[in-house]
């Protein structure tokens, strides 16, 4: 029997970004609220102190700072006819646990996805007809325009405190920002970031071809800066050791550095580590949920009533404890029908390596966020129809860190091992720049997730199933996306230069990393049986459970998810606080 | 940044940028203190037995070999962070799923699926290439001469030698990660000895302070630094 705590009015899931947004908008509110995160509590001092986080092996090799798997993970397979295995130990994404969530360890680029993303499949079908979509790929409408969430961007940004520059204010171009992007109600809080050598000759390049480089928005600081909150940044001192790690300096936007020391203040605010939560537990109708059972750090298994139940753990967390909690029906890729799994989409990426021998390009002298961005082959600028498929992707180039157990780019050929490899990291450490895209995913019929029937966690409860693979029309898009690349690079004149784009056939592979990006599974839409979320992140089914995350997305825009993550939470708590709380109900 | 700007800020820097950034972040003085790493031809392995750890000694040696510019494996003390490494939790897979069922033939795509820990892995591989240098060669591989044992390790590399022994686990790839993870990392760990790999290719270790150096294209001048604080 489950030992019963004293009830609150809300209960959040996981305290990263999402969480620690929720938790100051719901205390500004008045309201009881208390988070329930799985992991350890962590905070600038003592976890990501100067010197011991410049640490490669322990935090960017061991993953010091992410989801250890024996106590979370996932079992993986390309299509429905293969045995999933599980996800053994991390490779291609790297979930976080912890305080400050995967918003600790991340580099910080925050972009807006453009407003055609937010509608693609309306704005597919009006542009270029709806039979260019295949029969397989099950896109949607976000239900919320950008329009009506330029605001939120506007918020997240200036409370995150991101460096950048604007290319449309108010619909005005502005030289030197992305004229791609939709209109912005006002510039970035902070100016863009001084850029790093590769950077530079990147942006002189793509000039020199036409395009429009611009600085990629930063959750770096390029200033000192107080956000709303009161909370400080100082200025990235480009040490290097971003991605993967905490913040040394106070210059990466996290929970701990924008939000958490002011929310911790709120008399009416809790938290609790090491507390994981097995399930949201539903009242008999199915219709609410009563609250939440989780395991303390003793093992004891606790029920915590409350009124509103917010999961805000990381994308496939949300998925796996909607699963387990029977929301919404789940996805069934045979027939299509049910929502809770379906949708799940990744980020299709490539680049091209450029070896310069005569250029010091200092590859440690880094920071997360750093490189100029061009948006030049981004979704809206590219013709479906003409070019077969349907996608974008922003192409840019900027180093984040130049450690050497992962950060050796080295020739095509060079041997791997032996007195050549040994010459050879010599001879090319530091020699070499990469151009990279980051493409969209598009969602398909058999890109889902589901309970697995064999694998368990610690707890008894079934692992979490994904099954994905890549699909002709995205690897169209990265294939475009390197003939793109290629001439860039080709104009710069490098001494060597090596593609790695994904290719027709390419199977899903979990071993190198590729992005943690992991989008869907419990999507937002405007029509409940298509999706799991109506707009405002609220269940179709259970009307006091509110679901933050990129597991919201229909598919994965072409940008890094984050920016869009805070913005959907500061809309869908906006709608809590002044619509929900009033009158609790379904609000669509 | 124009030249100007450029050398007095450098002066400044040089001043203040290493040892000062430390001292205002929490330096602790009992960090200073210089960790003991015993010399490799002295060193007693916590993990792997005499026979084995001759495996590893004469591995590494050619997998980055001393000859031609730069440390190699031996001079770093790479046998002794795979030692360390395999004696706590990476060698025990200690943040791994483990869980059965194991499926040793699965698409390598799908990641590691041996029901092996990365030091049972090297145990059994081990004895299995031993017996099989042994037999093919009429010794261990330790006491091969240089250009037999770089044919072994390139035909592991290969897939030509496969070792049924590891159930899945790559030895080769396991051993190649750590050694280049040994050859790299912290000297805390006990490779990378003097920092004598971030000497060879211009890695600052942990000085983590570059704001001045920001968009600089010229050979950044200093040393590295570890994180006990010891200049390399």
């Amino acid at each position: 029997m489950a030992r019963q705590e004293k009830k609150r009015d809300v209960v959040i899931v996981g305290l990263g970004w999402t969480g620690s947004i929720l938790g100051m908008e719901l205390c500004n509110e008045g309201l009881d609220v208390l988070a329930l995160e799985r992991g350890e509590d962590r905070d600038t001092v003592p976890d990501w102190k100067y010197p011991n986080v410049a640490d490669e092996l322990k935090y960017g090799v061991r993953y010091g700072f992410m989801q250890k798997p024996r106590n979370s993970t996932l079992t993986i397979r390309r299509d429905l006819s293969e045995t999933a295995l599980p996800y053994r130990h991390l490779g291609s994404f790297l979930p976080g646990d912890g305080v400050g969530g995967a918003g600790m360890h991340w580099n910080g680029h925050t972009f807006r996805p453009m407003a055609e993303e937010l509608e693609l499949r309306s704005y597919v079908e009006r542009n270029f007809g709806a039979d260019i979509i295949p029969d397989d790929m099950t896109i949607q409408d976000w239900g919320v325009n950008y329009a009506e969430l330029e605001p939120y961007f506007d918020r997240f940004e200036k409370i995150a405190g991101i460096s950048g520059k604007a290319g449309n204010l108010n619909g005005e171009t502005v030289e030197g920002g992305n004229p791609f992007e939709a209109p912005r109600s006002s510039d970035y809080p902070m100016p863009p970031l001084d850029q790093t050598v590769d950077s530079n000759k990147f942006a002189d390049a793509a000039r020199k071809m036409g395009y429009h480089p611009y600085p990629r928005p930063a959750a770096n600081a390029s200033r000192a800066y107080t956000n709303p909150y009161g909370m400080q940044l100082g200025p990235c001192n480009f040490c290097g050791f971003c991605e993967r790690y905490g913040c040394l300096n106070y210059s990466k936007s996290s929970p701990q550095t924008c939000i958490l020391d002011a929310l911790k203040r709120k008399p009416n605010f809790e938290y609790r580590t090491n507390a994981e939560v097995l399930k949201v537990e539903l009242a008999s109708d199915g219709k609410t949920a009563k609250g939440v059972t989780y395991v303390d750090a003793n093992g004891e298994e606790v029920f915590q009533p409350a009124d509103l139940v917010i999961l805000a753990a990381y994308q496939l967390h949300n998925v796996h404890l909607m699963l387990l909690s029977g929301i919404g029906q789940p996805y069934n890729p045979r027939t299509g029908e049910g929502v809770t799994g379906k949708n799940y989409a990744y980020q299709t990426n490539g680049g091209t390596a450029l070896f310069f021998k005569d250029i010091d390009f200092n590859p440690f002298v880094g920071a997360g966020s750093n490189g100029h961005v061009i948006d030049d082959f981004a979704i809206n600028q590219i013709d479906f129809a003409a070019e077969g498929f349907i996608g974008g992707s922003y192409i840019s180039s900027g180093t984040f860190n130049g450690q050497p157990i992962r950060s050796m780019r080295l020739p095509a050929g060079t041997p791997k091992w032996g007195a050549g490899w040994k010459s050879a990291i010599k001879e090319w450490y530091g020699h070499s720049m990469s151009i990279g895209s980051h493409g969209s995913n598009m969602s398909y019929q058999s890109n889902y997730l589901d309970l697995d029937p064999t694998y368990k966690d610690k707890h008894g409860r079934p692992l979490m199933r994904m099954t994905f693979n890549w699909k002709d029309n995205d690897i169209r898009m990265t294939q475009f996306m390197k003939g793109r690349i290629e001439e860039l690079a080709k104009s710069m004149n490098p001494d060597i230069m090596q593609s790695g784009y994904k290719s027709k056939g390419a199977m899903y592979d979990v071993r190198p990393y590729q992005t943690t990006h992991n989008v869907g599974g419990a999507i937002m839409g405007s029509e409940p049986n298509k999706s799991a979320l109506n707009r405002y992140l609220q269940s179709w089914d259970v009307h006091n459970v509110f679901v933050m995350g990129a597991s919201a997305f229909p598919q994965n825009i072409q940008y890094n998810p984050t920016g869009t993550v805070g913005a959907l939470a500061y809309w869908a708590v906006d709608a809590i606080r002044k619509d929900y709380l009033p009158n609790p109900r379904p609000l669509v | 940044m124009s030249e100007a700007n450029f050398k007095l800020n450098r002066r400044s820097f040089l001043q203040a940028g290493a040892v000062g950034t430390m001292l205002s972040a929490g330096y602790s003085a009992n960090a200073f203190a210089q960790s003991e790493t015993p010399h490799l031809s002295d060193y007693q392995p916590e993990y792997f037995t005499a026979d084995e750890w001759k495996f590893i000694v004469a591995a590494t040696d050619r997998l980055i070999p001393a000859e031609g510019d730069g440390p190699g494996a031996l001079d770093a003390h790479v046998p002794i962070f795979i030692d360390r490494q395999m004696a706590g939790d990476f060698g025990n897979a200690a943040d791994w799923y483990m869980e059965g069922p194991h499926d040793p033939d699965a698409p390598a795509e799908l990641g590691y699926q041996s029901p092996l820990t990365p030091a049972e892995a090297y145990r059994a591989g081990i004895a299995e290439l031993n017996a099989l240098c042994q037999t093919e060669h009429g010794a261990v591989f330790a006491e091969l001469d240089k250009q037999t044992k770089d044919a072994v390790l390139a035909a592991l590399d290969a897939g030509e030698i496969k070792l049924s022994s590891t159930q899945g686990a790559d030895l080769f790839d396991l051993l190649l990660q750590n050694t280049k993870e040994g050859y790299f990392a912290d000297p805390m760990y006990g490779g990378n000895h003097e920092m004598a790999a971030w000497n060879h290719i211009g890695f600052p270790g942990a000085r983590a302070s570059f704001r001045e150096w920001v968009g600089v294209e010229k050979p950044y001048p200093l040393g590295p630094v570890d994180i006990s604080g010891k200049r390399g």
